[in-house]
Parts: structure tokens; C-alpha cells; sequence
């Protein structure tokens, strides 16, 4: 598998999150949030539902317009009003709950659509680039299916795979497994598992503590709008310091 | 007497009525006057082929130019609907909401008389052309809302997943909403196209040549020459010959679509 690489040194902030408020109406859902991710580095974010956690991975590529505060992307500031927002969202791979594949095009289509119409490449690359990362994902094969003929878990691969075909410099995952049947789980935290050790940057909203202790580099803790505790995962899963940290783990482990 | 006996006995009864009715009707109508004024085949050897080559011709003709000038004026409109910019929304509200609420015999008529002497300007291809340019307008006003409600109706992750690959929202609208819209409205689609089917035979009241006649001003102008209904019975049967099929394939289309989801 080839490395990814980045024009930023290792160690370099690759997401960086400065006092940001997300608010929907009245309803306060991110209260100040400081939070980064270092080039390299697999965070991984838990916390309740309704914790602000999506919120706060989709204000990453301004899915979701922050209220106020500073997020910085690769030391690029994602709100300026001059910043090229569609340049940086290409370099951000983004996976979602419920996939989202395109479900009128076929798997190969979904995969090279935005290469040629975003990264102007040629359509014989782009399709070279969508088969290697296929098989990157174990489904070499599936070119021509269309995702409605896939199963779940199949179909978040394809997602994973449609993301990287456009070489991301980073990579979020909003809850990717939570909409899968528990048997299909697997296959695609594995794929995940394969792309950290590949050296990708990555800021995963999950539920799974298991990927979180195993391939985290940091875990973060979200409740009711804040940063409750964060630190490395095991430390955090076996010994948490916060009384709401605690009530939560003891529910989930 | 037992519940299922007297049930028998309603469900009979209420056959005898029919066949009742039936016979009655059989009875007092004027089989022969029938004949002779609905279906004389003296009549019919007259109308053909006129009536396919002129009527049910141009009935096509005019249904298929207003159904894609409508069709591509109400994508503009949907997409002005569902613009950001507020006038732009304002404007395809208040087109949308005018049309849809006037007759489209009202709106025929003034394309067709009361445009030309305010405007001093003549829609091309005489009144006819004015006539079937208000069936687009009145078609764009529909097909908009049956679009705008189709845009909707696609997924809001679609979107998002498109943006998220660095798409610009006008490549996310022409590539992935807006064929997934087509799909789901292909349904509703083919049912307007129906509806205007029907709407072309209001173009009789403004008049055309001989040849440009469609289903309904020709089979009007027949009923008149001959004295005799049967051109009615004839044009009657051209229509349902077009509209049945369509009908059953929209049907079909939206059992496929109840499945696929």
C-alpha cells in the first residue's frame, strides 16, 4: 500500500478548532470547543447523542456553518470569505453514517465523478486510481454494481474508497459503523484500521470503544456542548477522570 | 337469519339493481339513433384519414412542444424556487402560484387575443402558436412544483456527499440531485403529460387552419359539416387510444417505484 504523503511535516496541526459555538436557533449545541488533530494522528471523539460530536466533525469542512470561532485546516482558516471552500473540502475525505453513495450511478461512477469534475483528471487515471483503492477496500470486482446491490458494509467500503480516490489529507468519519448490521462492522473498521496504519490523519465520531482503544492515537469525550476529557484511550477508557465520563463508559462498556 | 345468509342476500339484491339498471337503459335508449348519429360508418369513412393525419397529429404535435417547453422553463423555475436569492424565489412563486391559478382556457384566450393588441407583438405560428406558448406556460407552471418537489425529495446526504468531494453546488445540482429528482418525478412527469394532452382540445377556441386543426377543433368542425355526432365518438376514441396506455405505464412506473424503495 503506498504511504500517504502531505506537503505538512509530521507533528504539523492538521485540524486545529479555536473557542468555536455551533448554535441551531436557540439551542446552544457546541459551547467553545478547542480541539485538534495533529498531521498523522487518529482521534477519536465519543460522548452521548446530542453531545454535539457530528456538529462538531461537520463543521470541520463547514458541512455545518460554525456560529463563531476559528477552525483552521492545515493553518488555512475554513471561514475566511476568500478561502476556496470546495479546493479544501477535496482534501478532506468525508465519511457519513448513512453512506451516500450516489445511488444512480454505478460503483466505479461514484468513485471517478469527482476526480474528473473536481480534480480534472483524465478519465483512464481516474479510473485506475478508483480500481486501486477498491481493492485497497476488498471489493475489486464491484465496478459495475450498483450500490443499491450492495450490502451495508459493502457499500460504506465503496463510501471509504469514493473518499480516498480523491487522495484526502485527511479523513472524517461520522459514525461509519452505526448504521451497519453488527456482522458487517468489521469489514469496515478493518479497512479503517489498514488506512491509520497507512499514516492517514483521521477524526472518527464512533461508538466503537474496541477501534478507539486499539487505533486511536487520542480520545475525546463530548457532553452537552464541551470537551469533557480527553487524553490517550486507554487511559481515558480504563481510568476516566470525570464523573460524566464515567457515568457514560460504564453504559457502553 | 344467519349473518351470512343475510349478506348473501344484500350482495344479491344489489346485483339484481345493477342488471336492473341496465336493462332499463337498453330498453328506453334509441338503439337506431344511436346508430345513426354516434356511430354512422358513413361518417367515419369521411373523417379518415383525416383524423389521424390532422387531428390526432397535431394533438400530438402541440402536447409534445408544450410539455418540453414547459418542461425546460419549469426547471429554471424549480431552481429558482429553491434558489437562495429571495427575488429570484419571489419571482417563481408568484409565476408558479399565477398560472396554476387561472383556467388554462383563460390564459389561452389571452395569449391568443388580448397579447398580440397589448404587446403589438405576435407569438409565432399565428393564434395556434399563441395558443400551445400559454399550454408551455401553464405546463411550466405545473411541472415546476412537481419538479421543486421532486429536488426535495432527494436525500439531503446526496448533497452533502457531493459538496464534500469539493463539488460545486451547481455541479452538485446538475450531476446528482437532479437526476435522482427526474426519477422520482417520472411518475407524476408522465401524468402532467396526460393533462395536457386533454388541455391541447382547448385550443379550439381560438381558432386554426384546416391543417392545423387538432383532435378536438377537428372533429367539432366535422360534427358540424356532417350534421351528425359520430366525429365525437371518433375523436373520443382517438384520445383514449393516446391516454389509456400512458395511464396503465404511470401506474406501472409508480408500482416499480413503491417496490424499489
Amino acid at each position: 500500500m503506498t504511504r500517504v504523503t502531505s506537503t505538512l511535516p509530521a507533528g504539523t496541526r492538521a485540524i486545529e478548532v479555536r473557542d468555536l459555538h455551533k448554535y441551531f436557533g436557540d439551542n446552544e449545541v457546541l459551547k467553545g470547543i478547542d480541539f485538534h488533530v495533529d498531521q498523522g494522528q487518529v482521534v477519536c471523539v465519543i460522548g452521548p447523542s446530542g453531545s454535539g460530536k457530528s456538529t462538531l466533525l461537520r463543521c470541520v469542512n463547514r458541512l455545518e456553518e460554525p456560529t463563531s470561532g476559528t477552525i483552521l485546516v492545515e493553518g488555512v482558516d475554513i471561514c475566511d470569505p476568500e478561502v476556496d471552500l470546495d479546493e479544501i473540502r477535496s482534501r478532506i475525505g468525508m465519511v457519513f453514517q448513512s453512506f451516500n453513495l450516489f445511488p444512480h450511478l454505478s460503483v466505479m461512477r461514484n468513485l471517478t465523478i469527482a476526480q474528473q469534475r473536481v480534480r480534472r483528471r483524465s478519465k483512464d487515471e481516474a479510473v485506475e486510481i478508483a480500481r486501486n483503492n477498491l481493492a485497497k477496500v476488498g471489493l475489486a470486482g464491484k465496478e459495475d454494481a450498483y450500490p443499491a446491490h450492495l450490502s451495508g458494509g459493502q457499500q460504506q467500503r465503496v463510501a471509504i474508497a469514493r473518499a480516498l480516490s480523491m487522495d484526502p489529507d485527511m479523513m472524517l468519519f461520522d459514525e461509519p459503523t452505526s448504521a451497519l448490521d453488527p456482522e458487517l462492522v468489521g469489514d469496515v473498521l478493518g479497512v479503517m484500521r489498514d488506512l491509520a496504519a497507512d499514516g492517514m490523519t483521521m477524526m472518527v465520531v464512533t461508538h466503537e470503544m474496541g477501534f478507539a482503544r486499539e487505533v486511536g492515537d487520542k480520545l475525546v469525550f463530548m457532553d452537552g456542548g464541551v470537551i469533557v476529557e480527553e487524553g490517550d484511550p486507554r487511559e481515558v477508557l480504563a481510568n476516566p477522570q470525570h464523573s460524566r465520563t464515567q457515568g457514560f463508559l460504564s453504559k457502553v462498556l | 337469519m344467519k349473518k351470512s345468509t343475510r349478506r348473501r342476500l344484500v350482495r344479491g339484491l344489489l346485483y339484481a339493481v345493477l342488471v336492473g339498471a341496465v336493462v332499463l337503459l337498453a330498453l328506453i335508449a334509441d338503439w337506431e339513433a344511436i346508430r345513426q348519429n354516434f356511430l354512422s360508418g358513413e361518417v367515419m369513412g369521411e373523417l379518415w384519414p383525416e383524423v389521424l393525419t390532422v387531428g390526432v397529429k397535431n394533438t400530438v404535435i402541440y402536447t409534445v412542444i408544450a410539455f418540453a417547453g414547459g418542461l425546460a422553463l419549469a426547471i429554471v423555475l424549480a431552481l429558482m424556487k429553491l434558489s437562495p436569492i429571495a427575488p429570484y424565489r419571489w419571482i417563481a412563486t408568484a409565476w408558479i402560484e399565477f398560472f396554476r391559478g387561472l383556467p388554462a382556457l383563460v390564459v389561452i384566450l389571452a395569449f391568443g387575443f388580448a397579447v398580440p393588441i397589448a404587446f403589438s407583438w405576435r407569438p409565432p405560428g399565428g393564434s395556434v402558436g399563441a395558443g400551445v406558448l400559454a399550454l408551455v406556460i401553464v405546463s411550466s407552471a405545473y411541472i415546476a412544483e412537481t419538479l421543486r418537489a421532486g429536488i426535495q425529495a432527494v436525500p439531503k446526504g446526496q448533497f452533502e456527499a457531493a459538496r464534500s468531494l469539493g463539488m460545486t453546488s451547481g455541479r452538485t445540482t446538475f450531476s446528482i440531485v437532479l437526476p435522482q429528482a427526474f426519477r422520482i418525478v417520472i411518475p407524476p412527469l408522465t401524468n402532467e403529460f396526460v393533462l395536457l394532452i386533454k388541455d391541447t382540445s382547448l385550443l379550439f377556441v381560438i381558432g386554426a387552419a384546416i391543417d392545423e386543426r387538432e383532435l378536438t377543433t377537428f372533429s367539432r368542425d366535422a360534427l358540424t359539416q356532417y350534421a351528425n355526432s359520430t366525429p365525437l365518438i371518433v375523436a373520443a376514441a382517438a384520445y383514449l387510444i393516446i391516454t389509456l396506455p400512458l395511464t396503465r405505464l404511470v401506474a406501472r412506473l409508480e408500482r416499480r417505484q413503491q417496490k424499489a424503495r
